[in-house]
């Protein structure tokens, strides 16, 4: 049923439609659960709504035009990963499309030449490449559990995959608290005033395109979450308490540490891909390959 | 006309090209002798396309005894050559290397082949005619753009001797050989353009004479002479294991039942591992970019270094499944791994290039190594996109470098705004080797892929993870570094020569467009070439490759956005924190000073640095290469 192209077109566009709706509403949430963990009442839960709608009210001041070029390549490209990881696309490919999409970002960020936006960008880079092993592990343990790299077959599979794969779930929240922008690998720019250089690899962008930044953020948000669904997929029911749990820690762990310098980051995001995803991966290529080929 | 005919002509017709480029005596002749020669090379490697690329493989008896007879003399006048270039320098290790070489060679020609009959001497087949195809357009678009360059240079380099003629006869030279590598079947053919090569690189690297230069030649030549020795190490087990010299042919060789090929197939990785630069010879690559910049164009992405992972790729099927084999491709995957480190920690783009090249060389060989028939097929398509990806970013460069005055990376910050077509050119000759949906990394997904079905899959997994984020990461900064947009900037693209201006474009447009029509390369001459050897073949999944030509429109497509701006748009300063700024891009200082300021990327050097990450993939690939040496000692004892 999932193989058919009507089907995946259809997932793609509610993806399409109903992403930001959920990624802002999940946003929200975030903001109010978080102003509660520190004793304040918080913004309503739609205030990422109207922060945006104020956002692009505002005219649209740039450094140099270029920006307005990268930050819609971010915002488009983060839209095309998830809706090919919506409609049921090949894992690597729905990365490496992650990636492009986030280039562009840092990109932007580069243009400018102003100092805290250039200190961003080296930053936003350091975090993409402190993530990026893992999220490759994750699709090739998803691909040795369930022998497909299409996220179709990998949902349809009925495997309990987070049961071959806790190594690399523990991973895929180090990715998804740096992705997340949660303390403490919030290097490149933060949810919280109190640890920011000047907003650092958005400093140089505001009104319109600061709002489709934060956009292409909901769309991450949705996709982001919908790899932890893949963990759980054999019981939806199960998955979207998992994920509704993962996001609850994230905000938990936001919370409760302070910013790491780019040095730990990178250290202990490698040492963990390194470390719990390689010997996972290990493991199941031991049973898969040696044990019962 | 005949194929057979075709593929002497391209032999032949650079070396005539290089004759008359050491008779010129005009500027203007040269010019259009390059011209000319330049297109009929292209035109001919295409005809030999159209001509051959459904034929399969084809063997062709040509030659005598005597072309055997006129090589043997050719290689000894050029061992005295360098060994009495070796004693006027002092060069110690050069010399005893090319004694042994030569005793050896002297050995093998008198002592062993004399009852050797000729066999079929050349050869085409799929991969070949990919191989002709990148030395015959590149190579040839690469002598072009020099015809510019080389004018340039000896303006800006008043102190080096102009010896103009020397050097593109020897480019040319280098591409005649590079022909006769791709297209010979006997090995001891091989062998000789082999050397040819080697002989080459040395020429061109040392060509400034300065000492910098006559030492990074001559450690290229120990280094590529080390390998030779192991190749002519082939040869004589060859000789002693059939003496009727049949298993010289490589077709026969490659299907005579693997066990008996393993030796000479170790002996001769081990000379593309030399040739290919991987660790620990990875120091001559990076030391050969003392030459004009052309020069490393052509030393990084047509010949030389493709010549090294070519003789692998074709070894693949004889390695696949050994542990001789998986010890080759470990010393590719840590090079891989480490070289992407070490780019990281550079900001000479020169070196950056380099080390990238060295990266992917060491891609190329993990997949040879490992040999399955979808990681040959990856293997085949990273020579094709990186020479053209490689070939553009050093062009890129070397124009770059006589218009700033400098190669450092730092000083490239508004390259778009001084050089803006340059710039983009650029830009699109790195997105070529990193970002989707360019040729690179349909590579690496489609290397990951195989991966996992091949055994010990899992460390190159890892390796390609970690190394490939390493290479996202200095190439990104490099984007990011040119693409800055600062204020007040000349454009000083004026002074570019329209033939360097045609090259740069041509190549381009080439990263473009094989991104786009490499599923009918795939279709047309890898997966044939592959389903030959093996009896299957790979292919990315139509409904991914339906994306990726879906991305890649809507990747040139959105720069057009940047025509529906709005036109209200408040051009405002960059933000420069609570310091009070004078004009534009300063700081106030105190006492009324002013400070420019100045941006730098991070190079990291405490964790990628060279020397420390240099020295750990000696050590290792040595290690990995003495075992495979000691596995095939076993064999042959």
């Amino acid at each position: 049923m999932i193989d058919e192209p009507g089907y995946s077109v259809i997932s793609a566009v509610v993806y399409l439609l109903l992403a930001p709706v959920i990624g802002g509403l999940v946003a929200g949430i975030d903001r109010k659960v978080t102003a509660r963990m520190q004793g304040r009442v918080g913004p309503p839960v739609l205030q990422p709504f109207y922060d945006v709608g104020k956002l692009f009210e505002k005219e649209n001041p740039v450094v140099t035009t270029t920006q307005n070029f990268y930050v819609l390549s971010y915002l488009v490209f983060m839209v095309v990963a998830g809706a090919l990881f919506f409609s049921g696309g090949d894992m690597l490919l729905v990365i490496f499309a992650f990636t492009l999409s986030h280039i562009f970002l840092v990109l932007g960020a580069y243009s400018s030449y102003s100092p805290y936006s250039h200190i961003g960008a080296e930053r936003e880079l350091i975090q993409i490449i402190a993530y990026e092993p893992m999220i490759i592990f994750t699709a090739v343990g998803m691909y040795m559990v369930t022998k497909s790299f299409f996220v179709s077959n990998i949902v349809t599979s009925g495997l309990p995959v987070i049961l071959y794969l806790p190594g690399v779930f523990i991973g895929y929240l180090i990715v998804l608290t740096i992705k997340l922008r949660k303390s403490p690998f919030d290097l490149s720019t933060s949810h919280h005033a109190h640890q920011e250089i000047v907003k650092g690899v958005t400093t140089d962008f505001a009104g319109p395109n600061l709002g489709k930044i934060e956009i292409a953020h909901w769309y991450e948000y949705v996709f982001l979450l919908g790899v932890v669904y893949l963990f759980f997929g054999f019981n939806p029911l199960i998955a979207i308490a998992a994920i509704i749990v993962a996001y609850f820690l994230e905000i938990l762990i936001d919370n409760t540490t302070s910013r790491v310098k780019w040095q730990l980051t990178l250290r202990s995001a490698w040492l963990v891909a390194g470390t719990l995803g390689i010997v996972n991966l290990g493991v199941l290529y031991y049973l898969r390959m040696v044990v019962a080929p | 006309m005949q194929i057979s005919q075709l593929l002497i002509f391209l032999i032949l017709f650079p070396l005539l090209t290089a004759v008359f480029m050491l008779l010129v005596r005009r500027e203007a002749d040269r010019t259009w002798i390059v011209r000319i020669s330049a297109v009929v090379i292209c035109g001919v490697s295409l005809f030999l396309l159209f001509m051959a690329f459904d034929k399969g493989s084809l063997v062709y008896r040509f030659g005598s005894e005597r072309i055997g007879q006129l090589m043997f003399v050719i290689e000894m006048l050029l061992a005295v050559y360098i060994l009495y270039l070796g004693i006027k320098h002092r060069k110690t290790i050069t010399v005893a290397l090319i004694l042994v070489q030569a005793g050896m060679l002297v050995f093998f020609e008198t002592g062993l082949i004399s009852a050797i009959h000729p066999v079929s001497n050349l050869f085409i087949d799929q991969f070949s005619i990919i191989m002709a195809l990148i030395i015959g357009i590149i190579g040839t678009l690469i002598c072009v753009y020099s015809l510019g360059y080389m004018d340039t240079y000896h303006q800006l380099h008043a102190e080096i001797k102009d010896r103009r003629n020397m050097f593109f006869f020897v480019m040319f030279v280098f591409i005649a050989a590079m022909f006769g590598l791709v297209l010979s079947n006997n090995l001891i053919w091989v062998f000789f353009f082999w050397e040819i090569t080697t002989i080459c690189s040395f020429v061109l690297i040392g060509y400034s004479q300065t000492p910098e230069a006559t030492n990074n030649a001559f450690l290229a030549l120990s280094m590529n002479l080390l390998g030779g020795v192991a190749f002519v190490g082939a040869l004589i087990y060859l000789a002693v294991v059939d003496p009727t010299g049949k298993l010289f042919a490589l077709d026969t060789l490659l299907t005579s039942g693997y066990a008996l090929a393993l030796v000479p197939a170790v002996l001769i990785s081990f000379a593309g591992i030399t040739k290919a630069a991987l660790m620990p010879f990875s120091s001559w690559l990076v030391g050969a970019m003392v030459a004009p910049t052309p020069v490393s164009a052509l030393l990084h992405s047509s010949t030389m270094v493709k010549a090294g992972v070519y003789i692998i790729v074709r070894f693949a099927p004889v390695l696949s499944g050994t542990p001789e084999g998986l010890m080759i491709a470990l010393v590719g995957g840590i090079t891989f791994l480490l070289a992407s480190f070490i780019a990281i920690s550079q900001s000479n783009a020169k070196r950056v290039l380099a080390y990238s090249t060295i990266a992917n060389l060491g891609l190329i060989v993990a997949c040879a190594g490992v040999g399955t028939y979808n990681l040959m097929w990856v293997a085949i398509l990273l020579i094709i996109f990186h020479a053209i990806a490689k070939s553009l970013l050093f062009l890129c460069v070397g124009t770059v470098e006589h218009s700033i005055g400098s190669r450092d990376i730092e000083d490239m910050g508004g390259l778009i705004e001084r050089m803006p077509k340059v710039a983009l050119m650029m830009f699109i000759g790195m997105a070529g080797m990193f970002l989707a949906p360019f040729g690179m990394v349909i590579s690496k997904w489609a290397a990951i892929e195989a991966f996992t079905a091949a055994p010990f899959g899992l460390v190159f997994i890892t390796i390609l993870a970690f190394g490939g984020s390493a290479s996202l990461f200095f190439w990104s900064k490099w984007m990011g570094k040119i693409i800055s947009v600062m204020r007040n900037q000349e454009n000083v693209e004026g002074n570019i020569k329209t033939e360097m201006w045609t090259v740069l474009s041509i190549l381009t447009a080439l990263v473009v467009i094989v991104a786009l029509i490499f599923p009918l390369i795939s279709s047309m001459l890898i997966e044939p070439f592959v389903m030959n050897i093996y009896g299957e073949t790979t292919r990315l999944a139509q409904a991914n490759l339906t994306i990726m030509i879906l991305m890649l429109a809507l990747l040139m497509i959105m720069p057009f956005s940047m025509l529906f701006q709005r036109r209200d748009q408040v051009i405002t300063r960059p933000y420069m924190g609570g310091r009070p700024t004078v004009g534009e891009m300063k700081f106030a200082g105190s006492m009324g000073t002013t400070r420019d300021l100045v941006l730098s990327n991070y190079y990291m050097r405490n964790y990628f640095g060279e020397e420390k990450l240099f020295m750990i993939g000696v050590l290792l690939c040595w290690g990995l290469l003495l075992i495979a040496g000691v596995m095939i000692a076993g064999v042959v004892l």
